[in-house]
């Protein structure tokens, strides 16, 4: 891959070990919670019924457990913190927010305004904060692409996509 | 013969102009989304599968099936011209490719791993067409004990061959079940983990899993690095193919390796990826020429293209006779059997004649008309991926977005599929690996309910999956496989005693 290579390699914003530990400790959160909620369900044996529905989960729940556990041992025990090398760069930790706050309002809007008006919303802010270009050069594509969508989802497959106040004002 | 009459069979059903125009249209697209970075065939076909719930099921699988193979070719193009690698089975491609294509070679390159991919997934095919009945009449007899004994192994197997941790391998693999556990309990109907949700009671659809760990996790990696197309251009002609085909006979051994490597990698649930960086590597250490491999060697570019085509096609082996994926968008393909109502495993070959050699009549053709397409259209592709990348990835994501949606109309599937990408970012960059949690939680329900089924037959006795010879076979094909870290080890270490000795020995004398 082509990396941008101008940043400083040492401007660490987490270390790969400080993260395995994070997510290993996310990992045996997730499966305790699972544990403790399919052991509420049962996990035992039901007579003439065979396992109960709590017993498949339980015990998928108590490997993830275990193995989460090992890997989080197996990281903090780790001599060097820096041996393991740096997750993310302040600057790559930045490009990704750059992605996902956007990514995330978009998918929120869908919901509440319907997709096609925060589709447009979004690949236009997207052109013009994080590509540099003129509103006038995303504005063409930021309408065109939901136009085309809607023309090929709602008219000509007729699969229904969320649609907000303004498709109800067009009279979909 | 029987097997070729079936063929035979299966070329009729294929050819028709709808199901044939479905095909190319599934190549085309398939090599679009094969060499974007950020979607691939796994997700591209999870985003297309809702638009052929109107069409019939052959047609339906013929299409996504060719978006399959579009997406196995179009992952060269973008490795060789861009060093950016599509799709991850074309990683190990950059390696010779992107050399090559600097020293002014992209013709050489791409025709030969295009015509290395076809090779290898003809043979692939081909032991698709002749063993796959066979395991079918086989898996005929099969009850839940068999069925979860193989379920076992198909896990297993990812503990014994994975490169990862294995601890982080289960880590992956049991958060899978978990998914797949959530919402109704297919065999009591109870309802579980939901968390007094009304949202959670339908559970996690794995397409949107797939969506979100693979298209969304994909572009948060993509977008982090900061990618800038740096491309080669792409000179082909007939004459540069005609004389890099004229070179292909003398790297025979290197393509039938590659063939086995991938058709082995790709009916045990390895996949594509790891066949293609074992052919390479395997090609780098027996090859004349391996101290030369990273410099532009054509060799380095057919090994890991060949492996990976013939995995990716042999891992519909067992995905049609067992109903087990050998790969991620393998599994994809059985979710859309399912969909449609078919139950994948071996009384399709008996029920649905048509659906299965219509299908595998179109893997033959779709790899000759997929080579010919790609072949000729690369100057059409390159140009697409001078597209920068700020206009491409929202647009990468709004289409996930709406593939999301539409397979069940549920807005929270849309937060699911931005979870499911962090999941995807996070596990990518730690080295949990994706592919077993996908199949976990795509045959998850499924393990369960074999497993539940066999105990409930036995009253709990464990021992019923040792209880026959094919049962207690696979079983401990299982146990080996998941110990294999274990005893790999402990032969390693062995074997370093040994000749830590010998060289003790040489000494005192």
């Amino acid at each position: 891959m082509q990396e941008a290579s101008n940043e400083d390699p040492l401007d660490s914003a987490a270390s790969n070990r400080t993260i395995n530990i994070v997510v290993a400790a996310a990992l045996m959160l997730v499966a305790a919670v699972v544990m403790v909620s399919s052991y509420r369900l049962g996990a035992g044996w039901e007579k003439n019924l065979g396992p109960e529905s709590g017993y498949f989960p339980f015990y998928v729940a108590l490997l993830m457990f275990v193995s989460a556990g090992v890997t989080l041992l197996q990281h903090v025990l780790a001599r060097r913190a820096d041996g393991e090398g740096s997750f993310i760069g302040r600057g790559e930790l930045v490009r990704v927010f750059q992605m996902l706050v956007p990514m995330t309002i978009f998918v929120v809007l869908s919901i509440y305004i319907g997709i096609y008006i925060s589709m447009a919303l979004f690949i236009g802010f997207f052109m013009v904060w994080n590509g540099g270009y003129s509103p006038y050069k995303a504005l063409p594509l930021a309408v065109l692409l939901p136009i085309i969508l809607f023309v090929i989802f709602e008219i000509w497959f007729l699969v229904p996509l969320p649609k907000g106040p303004v498709e109800a004002w067009l009279g979909y | 013969m029987d097997a070729f009459f079936s063929l035979m069979h299966g070329f009729e059903v294929l050819l028709t102009p709808m199901n044939l125009g479905y095909m190319v249209l599934g190549i085309l697209f398939g090599v679009l989304l094969g060499f974007l970075p950020g979607v691939g065939g796994a997700n591209g076909i999870a985003i297309l599968l809702p638009l052929t719930f109107s069409m019939p099921n052959t047609t339906a699988i013929i299409m996504l099936a060719a978006i399959y193979w579009g997406a196995l070719f179009g992952g060269c193009i973008g490795a060789i011209l861009f060093n950016i690698p599509g799709e991850p089975w074309s990683v190990a491609t950059t390696f010779d490719g992107h050399p090559l294509a600097k020293q002014g070679r992209a013709g050489e390159a791409l025709t030969g791993s295009l015509t290395s991919s076809f090779i290898g997934a003809l043979a692939a095919t081909i032991v698709l067409t002749f063993m796959a009945p066979i395991v079918a009449d086989l898996a005929l007899d099969f009850g839940p004990p068999e069925f979860f004994a193989v379920y076992l192994l198909t896990f297993c197997s990812f503990i014994g061959m994975g490169r990862q941790s294995p601890f982080k391998v289960v880590c992956a693999m049991m958060l899978g079940f978990a998914f797949a556990s959530v919402g109704t309990d297919a065999v009591t109907g109870g309802i579980r983990l939901t968390f007094g949700t009304e949202t959670l009671l339908t559970g996690f659809h794995f397409l949107i899993a797939v969506i979100g760990l693979f298209g969304i996790g994909e572009i948060l990696i993509t977008v982090e690095k900061g990618l800038h197309f740096e491309g080669r251009s792409a000179k082909i002609n007939p004459y540069v193919v005609w004389q890099t085909w004229k070179k292909l006979p003398q790297y025979w051994v290197t393509l039938l390796r590659g063939t086995l490597v991938g058709i082995w990698l790709g009916v045990t649930p390895g996949g594509a990826t790891p066949a293609s960086f074992m052919s390479y590597g395997l090609a780098k250490r027996f090859s004349r020429n391996g101290h030369k491999f990273g410099t532009g060697e054509l060799e380095g570019v057919l090994a890991p293209e060949t492996a990976a085509h013939a995995a990716g096609t042999s891992a519909m082996l067992p995905m049609l006779t067992l109903g087990i994926p050998g790969s991620p968008t393998a599994a994809v393909l059985l979710g859309g059997l399912l969909i449609w109502g078919l139950q994948p495993g071996p009384l399709l070959f008996v029920e649905q004649k048509d659906f299965v050699w219509g299908l595998i009549a179109s893997i033959y053709l779709g790899n000759l008309v997929g080579l010919v397409i790609v072949l000729s259209t690369v100057p059409l592709w390159a140009s697409i991926m001078r597209i920068p990348f700020s206009i491409i990835a929202p647009i990468i994501i709004v289409i996930c977005a709406i593939g999301s949606y539409t397979l069940s109309n549920a807005p929270a599937d849309l937060i699911f599929m931005v979870m499911f990408g962090i999941i995807g970012y996070f596990f990518k960059k730690l080295d949990y690996p994706l592919a077993p949690m996908v199949l976990a939680i795509v045959l998850g329900s499924q393990a369960e309910s074999s497993f539940r089924q066999a105990m409930i037959g036995s009253q709990g006795d464990l021992s019923v999956f040792w209880s026959n010879g094919l049962v207690s076979t696979i079983t401990g094909l299982s146990m080996l496989m998941l110990f294999w870290p274990l005893i790999s080890l402990g032969a390693g270490k062995l074997l370093q005693r040994l000749r830590g000795r010998r060289v003790r020995e040489i000494e005192t004398v």
